[in-house]
Formats: C-alpha cells, sequence, structure tokens
C-alpha cells in the first residue's frame, strides 16, 4: 500500500474516534465509529490482512454497530444537555491520555524500525508443499490464499480454542436472553 | 510501504483516544463504543507485528488469529453489555454515569 493512502485510512480512522468521543449525539458517535472502522479495514488490507479487513467491516460496522445504534434507538436516548463539566476528571482523563501518548513516543523513538519485506510466496509455497498441497499450488501461482491460510492455522492450530470460544458465544447468547427476560413474579 | 512504526503510531493514538473517551463521556452507550476502539487498536497491533515479522516467507497467521479471538469476545462482550444497559435502563430510567449513585461510597 502507498504511504499516502496508509495516511489516509489513518486519518479516516483517527478523526472517526475523536467524532466518537466528542459528539454529544449517540447516534452521530455510533455512525462516526462506523468510519472509524472503515478506515481500520482499509489499514488491514494494506497489511496484506484481506480476511481480517473484510471481517472488520461485516462483524463490526455491520452487526456490532447496528446493535449499537437499535439499542440507542430502543432506549430513545436524546442529546445529553449540556452540563458544566467538572474539572477533576477532565484534567485526569486528559493527563492520563496525555501520559500514554508521550510514553508511546518514547518507546517508539528508541525501538527500531523495521520495514516491511516484500512477502516470499516461493518459501512459503514450499513451507505449505506438504502440509496443504492445495495452499501451496496457489502461493507457487502467486497469489496469496489468505482465508485457506487462515482457515489451515484456525483448524489446525487453535481447535481447541475455536471450540471454547463457540461455547463462550452460547453463554453469553443465554445469559442475553436471561437478562433481557421480564421479571413477572 | 509505511513502516512499523507509523502503524504503532496510529494504533497508540486511537487507543488514547478510546482511553479519553472512556474516562470523559457520561453516557454509558458511548463508553462501550470507545472500548470498541481501544480493542480495535490492539488488533492493529496485532496485525501489524503479524505482517511485519513475517514466518516463512508469508504473515505470521498466528497473530491474526488472536485478532479473530479478540473480535469474538468483543462481539460477546457487546452482547452482554448492551442487555445489562437495557436492563439497568428499565430499572433507573437513566444511563448516565454520573446518576448511578447507589455504589457510592
Amino acid at each position: 500500500m502507498p504511504v499516502y493512502l496508509f495516511w489516509f485510512f489513518a486519518l479516516v480512522m483517527l478523526f472517526g474516534g475523536v467524532a466518537v468521543v466528542a459528539l454529544r449525539n449517540p447516534v452521530a458517535s455510533a455512525l462516526s465509529m462506523v468510519a472509524s472502522f472503515v478506515g481500520l479495514s482499509g489499514l488491514f488490507i494494506g497489511l496484506n490482512a484481506f480476511f481480517v479487513g473484510i471481517i472488520q467491516i461485516l462483524v463490526y460496522a455491520g452487526a456490532i454497530m447496528v446493535l449499537f445504534i437499535f439499542i440507542i434507538m430502543l432506549l430513545d436516548l436524546k442529546t445529553e444537555e449540556k452540563r458544566a463539566p467538572k474539572l477533576a476528571p477532565l484534567l485526569g482523563g486528559l493527563g492520563i491520555v496525555l501520559a500514554f501518548t508521550i510514553q508511546l513516543i518514547g518507546i517508539l523513538s528508541k525501538s527500531p524500525n523495521i520495514k516491511a519485506e516484500p512477502l516470499d510466496l516461493a518459501a512459503g509455497a514450499a513451507y505449505y508443499a506438504e502440509r496443504s498441497p492445495g495452499i501451496s499450488t496457489k502461493l507457487a501461482e502467486g497469489h496469496l490464499p489468505d482465508v485457506n491460510l487462515i482457515g489451515e492455522t484456525l483448524f489446525r492450530g487453535y481447535n481447541l480454542p475455536l471450540q471454547i470460544v463457540g461455547v463462550l458465544l452460547l453463554v453469553s447468547t443465554v445469559g442475553v436472553v436471561v437478562l433481557s427476560k421480564r421479571q413477572t413474579t | 510501504m509505511a513502516s512499523l512504526h507509523d502503524y504503532l503510531l496510529v494504533s497508540g493514538l486511537l487507543f488514547a483516544i478510546g482511553l479519553a473517551g472512556v474516562v470523559l463521556r457520561r453516557n454509558i452507550i458511548v463508553v462501550f463504543m470507545c472500548l470498541e476502539l481501544m480493542l480495535s487498536a490492539a488488533n492493529l497491533t496485532l496485525v501489524a507485528f503479524s505482517r511485519f515479522k513475517g514466518l516463512n516467507g508469508l504473515p505470521d497467521y498466528n497473530g491474526q488469529m488472536l485478532v479473530f479471538f479478540v473480535i469474538t469476545v468483543a462481539a460477546a462482550e457487546v452482547a452482554v453489555g448492551l442487555a445489562i444497559i437495557v436492563a439497568l435502563y428499565r430499572s433507573r430510567q437513566t444511563i448516565n454515569t454520573e446518576d448511578l449513585t447507589s455504589m457510592r461510597g
């Protein structure tokens, strides 16, 4: 990805994030969060993580943000009335954020800066030649079969965590049903 | 292509924005959205390291696995959290964190 595209997507993401915090209307916050996630997805695609980028749009910008907007509409929230912001939390919060940013810049200025090496698809093809011939063929043809590689890693190396995550989703579904059931007793 | 420092800087700034939202905002739904922003910043860091420290000439897909698990846990957290918010709104008629003072010492 060219550098100017990186900065374009990064600025979309950061401005979206600032708008989430700054805007008073919760619906406007939710929509600017969608913009932020679209920028983030562009960054993922620039990092050759195509599947993660698509999932970011489908799951976050699609499903989760629809859930947020649905709840905001359901609760019929008005724009927050202007309350005088208390000084102590404001200063404390901004102080924490400032300290965090200064630490980040300090660490980055001392750690080695790596440039990305171009992907070596032939080496990948040789590595997957025995384990997974289909992936190896596609790599040898010069494509990066992102979804195939993710599926290979997920089901070969992370099978137990995947099933545990499935149980987690089931538990959270049951929890949501229990929480939102009206108490009739 | 942008270097690793650029990605880490952008991701750290996004995390700081999310942190500021969690500390400063009073609307509990917006606080939740800012939590999502922080998780996304962590995801960006993971994917950046996965690309910049490759494995066998390809991105290190072990890093991207963690991204999927983070996304799944975030989705479960949002579902449960929003259900809790709805239950809270039903009993208290407010979602402003300054008005929820029953556990304040």
